[in-house]
């Protein structure tokens, strides 16, 4: 009895909070704006870490080289 | 400058404030026919910031190879010259798109707007003359006093004439509406700023990789680190 009491109650939050995710969540708010804010982000980020990595790659490549240059 | 990180994380935080900030932050109402299209403030003038501060580093350098011959200073001024290119392209087309709609039309025939193409092309030139000539220190000198003389009509035609301009409609020449005399400009300001820092930042970010790579060709990177 008293899981299905835990289950009932546990169930409700759960729709209790979709509902609240639908009014409250800020993704809905202000005519979405901030779902087009995310996407910019995904994007920017995406191409900052692109351009970390190309970074790191060449302070690799330029260590590499320097070390071939000091065994000459 | 080419081998600390701090600077490009500075300009990442700062590029990432003034996207969110851009569209979050700034309250653009009551802006006459701009309506919300002034948020590309943010985005568009930057891009044009981001480019004169990397010819200026390209006329620094050019200047800079003129009087000491090292062929470091050539690799500079010519990457900053490419990448400045690719900021003024992207100025031009987002300016463009913003005239579509807030001026009806794709291009006008305003003193800003044809000298920022004439710049432009003044240094598609250099890229040019560049390319055209096989020595590589010709190459190197001829292009160094190219740029010592497009510089400054680059300056010119994208920033005094324009101002002289009685009838320009972009913002900043002549006598328009500029920045200064919108409402709200302080609004507008708390993002503008951080987002040219930022632009510039990560322009020369940009840059630095594509000089590194040169500077790896020719053996230049063991005498600057």
């Amino acid at each position: 009895m008293k899981i299905k009491l835990f289950l009932i109650l546990l169930l409700s939050f759960l729709t209790k909070n979709l509902f609240a995710q639908t009014t409250q969540n800020p993704f809905y708010t202000n005519g979405k704006i901030y779902v087009v804010v995310a996407v910019i982000l995904i994007i920017f980020t995406g191409i900052i870490i692109f351009l970390i990595s190309i970074d790191r790659r060449l302070t690799k490549t330029e260590k590499e080289l320097k070390e071939n240059n000091k065994k000459d | 400058m080419i081998y600390s990180n701090w600077w490009k994380y500075t300009g990442v935080v700062l590029v990432l404030y003034s996207l969110i900030g851009g569209l979050l932050f700034v309250n653009p109402n009551n802006l006459l026919f701009l309506d919300e299209t002034v948020r590309n403030l943010n985005y568009h003038v930057p891009m044009w910031f981001a480019m004169i501060s990397l010819l200026t580093i390209s006329v620094a350098s050019s200047i800079l190879y003129l009087k000491t011959f090292n062929e470091k200073y050539d690799i500079i001024a010519s990457k900053s010259a490419v990448v400045a290119v690719f900021f003024g392209l992207m100025g031009l087309a987002t300016g463009s798109f913003w005239a579509k709609f807030s001026w009806g039309t794709w291009w006008t025939t305003d003193y800003k707007l044809n000298g920022a193409a004439i710049g432009e092309l003044i240094y598609f030139a250099y890229l040019i003359l560049r390319s055209s000539v096989e020595e590589p220190s010709k190459k190197a000198r001829l292009s160094s006093v190219y740029s010592i003389f497009a510089f400054p009509l680059f300056v010119v035609f994208t920033l005094i004439l324009p101002k002289l301009a009685s009838n320009s409609m972009h913002p900043g020449s002549g006598d328009t509406v500029g920045f200064n005399k919108y409402p709200l400009n302080n609004n507008l300001r708390i993002t503008f700023y951080p987002a040219v820092l930022g632009w510039i930042a990560i322009s020369w970010w940009i840059t630095t990789i594509l000089i590194r790579i040169e500077f790896l060709k020719s053996n230049k990177y063991s005498d600057e680190n």
